[in-house]
């Protein structure tokens, strides 16, 4: 790629500050560096320009702009992302969606709210609290990431157990196209205008366009709750007895599991929550509804199976405060293992529920192998897996052991009958696992269907779909394109090719 | 060679029959995916035109094709794994033999479709048809955990899987489900189960149109959270009046709490009915939309409900109508023309709600399309998603209709 000449970039740089004003345009390299990484430490990118419209104008004047010049673009909400999806290069433009971060609606009658993407994903549910509703959708980051980015990532939450992951939340919504088109998909009472493109939008990581207005369905906050906690000697007995519960036919509104190093970490931070520290294993259950006798007998019901199968104790929260220092503990059980080492890779897999207590052996034997420490704490009832591995970035060859074991763990959970990400999504992270699970020609259908929404593929681009692993496909073109995969060097000034400056 | 005797050279002669379809098209049984892809391949390289069939109780068997390919051989099922509660199943399986092959192993799938219980499990993917059970466990695409298909051009596909949870690559499932075979033939399908419930109680309450619908307000103002809240026309329900239809699902203990808010929150009013009368109310109201010639769906929002049902039957009648005010679907079915059924669209389209035609004769479903004309900036997506997945037109679907 050619380096442009200066005025080529300032005139981009000019134009961006045109539409959304200077000082949401960032340039200057300290700056950019704040967005060269998400929440996931092994990849870095810095991106070119960064831009911050304020209003869903701005996003379709801007997007207009960059197609025009044939930029790339790659669009960003909290950057909460555990996958590397909203990281881009040297020669892209990154537009921050933080600032439209308004809640349009409310619809208490038809349980319906209508957000901004930059919206922050517990801001709604604090707003629809007075209505006695809720948005169930509740990632461990709900607290910074925002809907926009929910939605980009189809993001799930240990609730997602009884109520679903965003996907099952989202009515309608307003995208803005990679030409800069907007187009309205779907309708607030979620049946679609045709095929479902709404369905298909959700989880397409920012690679389908920016979702500007999102339609979401609410849910009455239950009135009655019971959360539990229950300890193991084994992680082997607390993974089969996620299964007895699983089978029992009451479904808990979660259903979340952490092992003892996981444990200990909660147990020495400021989130400590009371976990037994000598446990192998902790699950911790809520049992949700709207009657209160309903709740206490179906609670009462998941503590007999739970001790039948195992568990050494069944703790049931007293009150509120007990539980919210439960459930604080087990969602801010990633910052507590901070404290166990420098860096921490969450990895992200899920397995068929009766599949967990090998593969968590399997990922002990890993974990012992390569000489890491993995600490498990995860959606135990969903088999969504999230082995953290803690690790020393600045120790020579460690990163290398890292990205191997990851490796293995991800190979075993797909030989398990399991996938390799189960709300983190693929990103750049997962890049190079895509193959174990998709052939060639389903590889292809993707990136196919993807150049139906991006023809020149400049959406975020490098992301989800390995192409070099795609099949040639029917109308497809740049196939020689490859993924773009290299390290930016965090000193790259904005490059954009010549050729986006063309007449 | 002519073109039957090219599909028996490529799949054998037991694979075709000549005399079964009404109007002389041959139709075609592929017994497994590999020869689903092998005959479509041929297909776009003869530039043969294909109606896809399931069970043939559904959407009538009438567009004009060179070839009728049926799914009825694909009804193996080929995994049930209650403690994971997922299953595989072949798209031309019945829906009744699915079902009864899941309970035998104590597990659900909490889809309640309309037609005939034999209907495929294909078909009602590919037209995303659900019933009543939607209020508590959401449309067809919810109960999805993946699905294999073959493109027009006879690739096969692979979406999804068969965990619980996963994000791994685009959802093209989402695509398959609603796309009334558009964009690929549905092969196989990985399904999320439900246990079977402890307890099953329906309960319902006659009474005018106005009545029952402010019954139902008052349901879900209680927070009761009900498997199915249905309001059916007389004629559905077999009985003198509208008639709404309650039903609970799950332990015994919420199933007895939400008999008792129910109670509370409406008067005891409401009848419960035996455990076989309520599948007959529920198996008579699904099967009754097989038997008229028209049946479509529309999807508003909840508080509009009666005022859809009021359009509903000044417009084309309201005698044979399901609807779940609390999400806002209505079904309804009966006899109307091309010209009521369009203006019926229009008019619905200024108020934002769409509407779907699940079946009618071929005539009917090619002027009107299953899905008529999309929204401004829609339209391109839906026609470049068809050229990628069916890119010789091979597959004679009326999606769009010729308005």
């Amino acid at each position: 790629m050619t380096p442009p000449s200066p005025s080529q970039s300032d005139s981009l740089v000019d134009a961006l500050a045109g539409i959304v004003g200077a000082r949401h345009v960032r340039t200057a390299l300290p700056e950019r560096m704040t967005y060269a990484r998400d929440g996931l430490p092994t990849h870095r990118r810095v991106p070119g320009v960064v831009v911050l419209p304020g209003q869903r104008d701005e996003v379709i004047a801007v997007v207009r702009l960059l197609a025009t010049l044939g930029v790339p673009l790659v669009p960003r909400g909290a950057g909460t992302g555990l996958s590397g999806g909203a990281l881009a290069d040297g020669d892209a433009v990154l537009i921050v969606l933080t600032r439209l971060n308004r809640i349009l609606k409310i619809d208490p009658r038809n349980r319906l709210a209508v957000v901004e993407p930059g919206v922050v994903n517990v801001r709604l549910s604090a707003a629809a609290a007075p209505h006695g509703l809720h948005y169930t959708p509740d990632p461990s980051s709900q607290t910074a990431c925002t809907i926009g980015g929910n939605v980009a990532e189809n993001s799930g939450g240990p609730h997602c157990l009884k109520y679903g992951v965003t996907a099952n939340h989202v009515l309608a919504l307003e995208v803005v196209l990679a030409d800069g088109r907007a187009v309205e998909l779907g309708s607030p009472g979620g049946e679609p205008w045709g095929p479902d493109l709404v369905g298909l939008f959700v989880g397409s990581e920012g690679n389908f366009g920016i979702a500007t207005r999102i339609t979401v369905r609410l849910l009455p906050v239950p009135r009655a709750i019971r959360t539990q906690l229950a300890d193991f000697d084994s992680l082997r007995t607390a993974g089969e007895a996620v299964s007895a519960v699983i089978a029992s036919g009451i479904v808990p509104a979660a259903l979340e599991m952490m092992d003892q190093s996981c444990i200990r970490a909660v147990e020495d931070s400021v989130y400590a929550a009371g976990y037994p520290r000598d446990a192998a294993a902790v699950l911790l259950v809520e049992l949700d509804g709207g009657s209160d006798a309903a709740v206490e007998a179906d609670a009462a019901t998941v503590a007999e199976i739970l001790r039948s199968h195992g568990a050494r104790a069944v703790r049931t929260a007293a009150d509120a405060a007990e539980r919210e220092r439960l459930w604080l503990g087990r969602k801010k059980a990633f910052g507590a293992m901070g404290r166990l080492s420098r860096d921490l890779v969450v990895q992200d897999a899920v397995v068929p529920r009766s599949a967990l207590p090998d593969v968590l052996e399997t990922i002990g034997e890993i974990a012992a192998r390569y000489g890491l420490t993995v600490s498990n704490v995860f959606h135990a009832g969903d088999g969504n897996l999230h082995p953290n591995i803690s690790f020393d970035g600045r120790v020579p060859g460690l990163k290398a052991r890292v990205d191997a074991a990851s490796g293995e763990i991800m190979t075993a959970c797909i030989a398990a009958g399991g996938t390799i990400t189960g709300e983190h999504g693929v990103g750049l992270d997962k890049l190079r696992y895509m193959p174990l699970i998709f052939d060639g020609d389903s590889l292809a259908a993707m990136r196919a269907v993807r150049r139906v929404w991006d023809p020149e593929e400049r959406v975020n681009p490098g992301k989800v779909v390995p192409i070099h692993a795609c099949r040639e496909w029917y109308g497809s073109r740049n196939a020689e394109r490859g993924t773009r995969n290299g390290f930016a060097p965090s000193g790259s000034a904005f490059r954009v090719s010549r050729s986006a400056f063309a007449p | 060679m002519s073109l039957v005797d090219r599909v028996r050279a490529l799949l054998g002669s037991d694979a075709v029959d000549l005399a079964a379809t009404p109007d002389g098209v041959p139709r075609v049984a592929p017994a497994s995916p590999d020869a689903v892809a092998l005959l479509l391949g041929t297909a776009r390289e003869e530039g043969w035109r294909l109606r896809v069939e399931g069970a043939g109780t559904w959407l009538p068997a009438d567009a004009p094709a060179d070839l009728a390919l049926t799914t009825r051989r694909l009804d193996k099922i080929p995994a049930i794994e209650p403690q994971d509660l997922s299953a595989t199943a072949e798209a031309g399986i019945g829906c009744d033999v699915l079902r009864q092959q899941l309970a035998d192993r104590g597990t659900w799938l909490a889809l309640d479709p309309p037609g005939l219980a034999g209907r495929t499990l294909g078909s009602v993917v590919a037209t995303a048809s659900s019933g009543p059970l939607r209020q508590g466990f959401g449309p067809v695409r919810d109960h999805l955990l993946g699905v294999t298909f073959v493109t027009g051009d006879g690739r096969v596909v692979q979406s999804g899987g068969k965990v619980v949870k996963n994000v791994a690559g685009y959802d093209l499932t989402k695509l398959e489900a609603g796309g009334f075979g558009a964009f690929g033939v549905i092969v196989l399908v990985h399904l999320r189960l439900r246990a079977l419930p402890r307890a099953d109680q329906t309960l319902v309450l006659e009474g005018t149109r106005e009545d029952l619908t402010q019954v139902a307000e008052d349901i879900a103002a209680a927070g009761l959270q009900p498997a199915a809240l249905e309001l059916m026309s007389p004629a559905l329900a077999r009985r003198e009046r509208w008639a709404l239809a309650v039903r609970f699902a799950g332990s015994a203990a919420l199933v007895a709490a939400d008999e008792a808010g129910l109670r509370a929150a409406t008067g005891g009013r409401f009848t419960a009915l035996r455990a076989d009368e309520a599948h007959g109310c529920w198996m008579r109201a699904a099967e009754s939309f097989a038997t008229r010639p028209v049946t479509f769906r529309v999807g508003g929002l909840p508080d509009s409900s009666d005022e859809l049902l009021d359009l509903l039957q000044h417009q084309v009648g309201d005698e044979w109508v399901s609807a779940s005010p609390g999400v806002g679907a209505i079904r309804w079915g009966g006899e109307t023309t091309v010209d009521r059924l369009r203006r019926l669209r229009r008019t619905l389209a200024g108020l934002e709600v769409p509407l779907t035609v699940e079946r009618a004769a071929w005539p009917l479903r090619a002027a009107v399309g299953h899905f008529g004309a999309y929204r401004e900036g829609a339209g391109p997506l839906i026609a470049g998603l068809r050229r990628t997945f069916d890119p010789g037109e091979a597959f004679v679907v009326a999606v769009e209709g010729t308005e």
